[in-house]
């Protein structure tokens, strides 16, 4: 469709100056995105319940020497708040998202890349995976988080430890994340084989593969 | 690189309503290409002024129904797209289209799939992308053991009951358990309290612990059921979810 079709009586939420959403949270809200204030729970399958002292973290793959945290030494390591907008290709935005975790930066301190090191793909307990360009994780663009709103991360939200990626919607924020492997060649994750998009920019609306 | 998803043009050719706050309506989609029974669509509504929103509505029909589908949407008081749904959209209407969309939560009629004994939990509008799967199946003649089981609060609530009473008669190998949380007309012989981990293994057991699962529904539901089919057994990955609604507490 190149003109823009135009749906019979719809007119929305008045968004005069003033209405339900302020001009700054409208600036902030992707495209074809709605904000809420609840944090909806969206998974595929049954929450997993991996005990702490069970827990460890690992960064393998291109890595000179391969890393591996529990628990403790994990949540050790130098953490900070990240106040954060995230969005779900569910449609739903929340604003100022408070988490607390340690970057991935801060995590590929710890191993010597390989030059080959492209991508990255997050795994989960569950068999959860998703793939993401190391590009996209460094800077201070992602971080693993423990707590969010000040209190542990509850597990339907991914606890006890949760990849946070606030540039790509929410399904590259893998929960209950368990490590991350470093790869010379992209390979699709969980829902990107099931027909959601590669990379999943929101403000590019990569909702679904082609898109 | 695959191709986009493609926005089309659907026509409203029905509306019906199911329950006081839950209605259903039919899409015709002329190039609709079909799909699986729990794959959804998105819907995108556009104002004169350009400003525009999507939603994901689940496909409450089955695939053996060609170029048409059926998308079964609660009326949700502060919403922006629903109440547009039930108060303004009428017959003739169109309204742009896209999908279908999702690949996990699905249930085919081949395979081992078809055989496999079928367990099915709803909650509220929960229902719709498992009445996909249940038309599927009666469409399709399968007759491997199903259960649904069901909660709604109120009888007057429960969407497709008379559809799923005629279904569950057809003697195919299909069950289906209904609790009601909040009010029980007299003499009501089902469930009457919240989905707990007795009624799953209660509504479970003549299936085993063979059974594939679907469950959609509110979080709290959806929590309690799936984390019981895991305890009683049945492998993560046989039980899918699909999860909405806000998470309460």
């Amino acid at each position: 469709m190149t003109e823009r079709f135009v749906t019979r009586g719809f007119t929305g939420r008045p968004r005069a100056a003033g209405a339900s959403t302020p001009g700054d949270a409208a600036s902030r809200t992707p495209p074809g995105q709605y904000l809420t204030t609840d944090f909806p729970v969206l998974s595929a399958g049954p929450t997993p319940r991996t005990p702490l002292d069970r827990w460890s973290f690992y960064i393998e793959g291109l890595v000179r020497e391969p890393v591996t945290w529990t628990w403790d030494e994990f949540t050790a390591l130098p953490a900070r708040e990240w106040t954060v907008d995230i969005s779900c290709v569910t449609k739903w935005t929340k604003l100022d998202m408070r988490w607390r975790g340690v970057s991935v930066d801060t995590l590929f301190e710890h191993v010597d890349l390989q030059p080959n090191a492209a991508f990255a793909i997050a795994h989960a307990d569950g068999g959860y995976t998703t793939n993401l360009p190391i590009g996209d994780i460094l800077n201070g663009q992602a971080f693993v988080a423990w707590e969010y709103d000040g209190k542990p991360l509850a597990p339907e939200h991914g606890g006890p430890a949760r990849l946070v990626v606030p540039a790509r919607y929410f399904w590259k924020s893998a929960k209950w994340v368990r490590g991350i492997r470093l790869i010379d060649q992209d390979v699709p994750g969980f829902w990107e084989g099931l027909g959601y998009h590669n990379r999943g920019d929101q403000w590019l609306e990569e909702r679904y593969s082609g898109d | 690189m695959a191709s986009p998803i493609a926005w089309r043009l659907a026509t409203v050719t029905g509306v019906r309503d199911e329950t006081p706050t839950v209605r259903s309506f039919t899409l015709s989609i002329p190039d609709w290409a079909g799909h699986r029974a729990g794959q959804h669509v998105d819907l995108r509504l556009t104002a004169a002024d350009g400003y525009s929103v999507e939603r994901s509505y689940s496909i409450a029909s089955e695939p053996e129904r060609l170029r048409e589908i059926d998308l079964t949407v609660e009326r949700i008081e502060d919403g922006e797209v629903s109440p547009f749904l039930h108060d303004v959209v009428v017959p003739g209407d169109r309204i742009e289209v896209r999908g279908p969309i999702g690949g996990y939560f699905v249930w085919e009629a081949s395979g081992a799939m078809a055989t496999e004994p079928l367990f099915l939990v709803a909650g509220g509008s929960g229902v719709v992308p498992l009445m996909a799967m249940l038309r599927h199946r009666a469409r399709t003649g399968a007759h491997n053991p199903a259960r649904l089981l069901f909660s709604s609060r109120h009888l007057e609530e429960v969407i497709y009951r008379e559809e799923l009473d005629r279904l569950a008669a057809a003697g195919d190998g299909l069950e289906v358990a209904h609790t009601l949380t909040r009010s029980q007309p007299p003499g009501w012989m089902g469930f009457a309290r919240r989905i707990d981990d007795r009624m799953i293994g209660e509504v479970l057991a003549p299936l085993g612990s063979g059974a594939r699962s679907f469950i959609c529904g509110p979080t709290a539901l959806v929590e309690v059921a799936a984390n019981t089919l895991v305890r009683i057994g049945l492998p993560a990955d046989r039980v899918r979810t699909e999860r909405f609604g806000p998470t309460g507490t």
